[in-house]
């Protein structure tokens, strides 16, 4: 194979305007995802993320039955998912992490027996695995549109939402209101999930709410850092995920959220300071140091 | 059955009241006391230590003084406004211990101290010139200007401290909430908190201090309240309250304590 023929199969998938819209679109909510992944870890709501993504399902059969904007159900029924969780944690000896296991299965178990009552719609089933190839033109708008207000809301509030994931109580002593911080950035959590069911569904949402952030984390000790190390892997695997998924003729969602964890797991061993690699160097030197003061030590007596 | 004695009024009480809590009592949600009728007043410029066990009401009265809780009955006055009113000034800095704080989260000793002027800037939180030269001025204080850009996991127990102790000097408050803080750190650290703890009170800053290091207290509190069951046993002069008798009321013979 000569190099133009080599050139043209590469550029291939990019001849095909569905192509370059899924991947434009892919990495836009790549970009949103990733910017919310930093708060979400950093707050340790990963499993708020897996909750409220599960419990939109209702919402959105309902939106198609009702014939409204997907969005806007998923949006009611992922606040609905977070009201509940609080509801019935205030009021029972029930921790938390069970009451959203149970809230979540129960609105998803909910979602998987509409969808099952409307068979017809086929769908349906890409707002569970995704379907970013087939992302029509009025879903393009929605995203954006969402994609930009989560964007400009993280933005201003940056600040005092970094405050609040990391002392709750400081900011409540200097006269922040928490209980907003609380409530905006749960809105903003449920408002960037609606926008990513385009690119990889349901059930995989949360990787992309969760693995950039995460992969960030493991290289560097600034938040300004992690930001743009998460938006970098994020946009990356969203943009190859696409690409790739082209050739093996595969599910996108899978691709982009296999490929985040392809980053994830090179941070684990490769990060130059919390990797694997490292703290074992780290260790072994330690370790030298200890025997040799040992060795002084003992010269000494 | 009143367990609440109080002796004579603290020598310090001729400069002016930092804080008033007054007969103050506190319910959890289900109706439970937290807090019954509970009273210290701490003077402007003086260190009060907090003493009792875990559970004993020492978080309780703290979150009431931060204006976190409302009082069932009585008042809490923090420069003669209310907690509410005090909340949103500000005014009551919180330093908190060691096991609450995230030491991994990716912030630096500056961001930390920086997050003390919050409550000064726009809601924005846009940095003026004079946020950044307070927040200078309280590193220096605390001699952590050469850690300014240390992430706060890599600092040492004593470093910590410290750091936490410059954001609330940042926040220009009128009183500090200091949470254990000799918890987790040696004897020569601790010794060179109580010396800056020492010098802060000096320049005329008002602090409650809970901590379980009975050694020190003598050493460096103008004043002790005595904190059992709920509710302020005793407060008043170090030399007058924090007694071997005492002591024993607090930790001695005690019935169990419910966790708080």
């Amino acid at each position: 194979m000569d190099f133009a023929t080599l050139l043209t199969t590469l550029t291939a998938p990019f001849q095909y305007d569905f192509m370059v819209r899924a991947t434009l679109v892919s990495a836009l909510i790549g970009t949103v995802c990733a910017v919310l992944s930093c708060f979400v870890i950093l707050k340790g709501w990963s499993l708020m993320g897996d909750a409220v993504s599960h419990s939109v399902l209702p919402g959105v059969v309902l939106a198609y039955i009702l014939n409204i904007p997907f969005a806007i159900g998923a949006f009611v029924f992922g606040l609905l998912s977070v009201v509940s969780i609080g509801f019935i944690k205030s009021r029972t000896r029930i921790k938390e992490d069970t009451v959203i296991g149970v809230v979540f299965t129960t609105l998803f178990a909910l979602g998987i027996v509409m969808m099952s009552r409307v068979s017809s719609s086929v769908h349906l089933s890409h707002i569970l695995f995704g379907d970013i190839l087939g992302i029509s033109d009025s879903d393009i708008v929605q995203t954006v549109l969402i994609g930009g207000f989560t964007l400009i809301s993280i933005f201003i509030l940056r600040k005092d939402l970094l405050l609040f994931c990391f002392d709750p109580t400081h900011a409540r002593s200097i006269g922040l209101n928490t209980t907003f911080l609380y409530y905006a950035l749960l809105t903003v959590l449920a408002l960037t999930i609606v926008a990513a069911l385009q690119a990889v569904g349901i059930i995989l949402v949360v990787a992309m709410l969760v693995t950039p952030g995460a992969t960030a984390y493991l290289l560097t000790d600034k938040f300004e850092r992690m930001l743009l190390l998460s938006v970098v892997s994020s946009v990356l695997s969203c943009v190859f995920g696409t690409y790739i998924s082209y050739f093996i003729d595969g599910a996108t969602g899978g691709c982009i959220v296999v490929l985040q964890g392809i980053f994830f797991i090179l941070a684990f061993i490769f990060a130059p300071k919390h990797g694997v690699i490292a703290k074992n160097r780290e260790r072994q030197r330690q370790q030298l140091e200890d025997r040799s003061e040992f060795a002084v030590q003992s010269a000494d007596d | 059955m009143n367990q609440q004695i109080q002796t004579q009024i603290p020598t310090t009480s001729a400069r002016s009241v930092a804080l008033e809590v007054d007969h103050v009592s506190v319910a959890y949600a289900e109706g439970k006391l937290a807090l019954r009728n509970a009273t210290l007043k701490l003077a402007s410029g003086s260190i009060c230590g907090l003493i009792g066990l875990n559970g004993s009401g020492k978080s309780t009265l703290f979150k009431t003084i931060m204006g976190f809780l409302t009082p069932l009955e009585g008042t809490v006055l923090v420069e003669k406004l209310s907690s509410r009113e005090a909340q949103k000034q500000g005014l009551v800095a919180y330093v908190p211990q060691s096991e609450e704080v995230d030491w991994n989260f990716p912030v630096s000793v500056w961001d930390v101290v920086l997050q003390g002027r919050y409550g000064h800037m726009n809601w924005l939180r846009q940095t003026k010139a004079r946020d950044l030269e307070i927040a200078k001025q309280s590193l220096e204080r605390v001699g952590m200007t050469e850690f300014k850009y240390r992430q706060i996991g890599e600092l040492s127990g004593g470093q910590r401290k410290r750091a936490f102790l410059a954001r609330a000097l940042a926040q220009e408050g009128k009183i500090m909430l200091l949470d254990e803080p000799f918890g987790g750190v040696d004897a020569s650290t601790e010794a060179t908190i109580i010396k800056l703890l020492s010098e802060l009170r000096d320049l005329g800053h008002t602090m409650l201090i809970s901590t379980h290091d009975l050694d020190s207290v003598g050493s460096f509190c103008d004043t002790v309240a005595l904190i059992a069951n709920r509710t302020v046993l005793e407060y008043g002069d170090t030399k007058t309250v924090f007694t071997p008798e005492n002591l024993m009321r607090v930790f001695g013979g005690a019935p169990s304590h419910p966790k708080n």
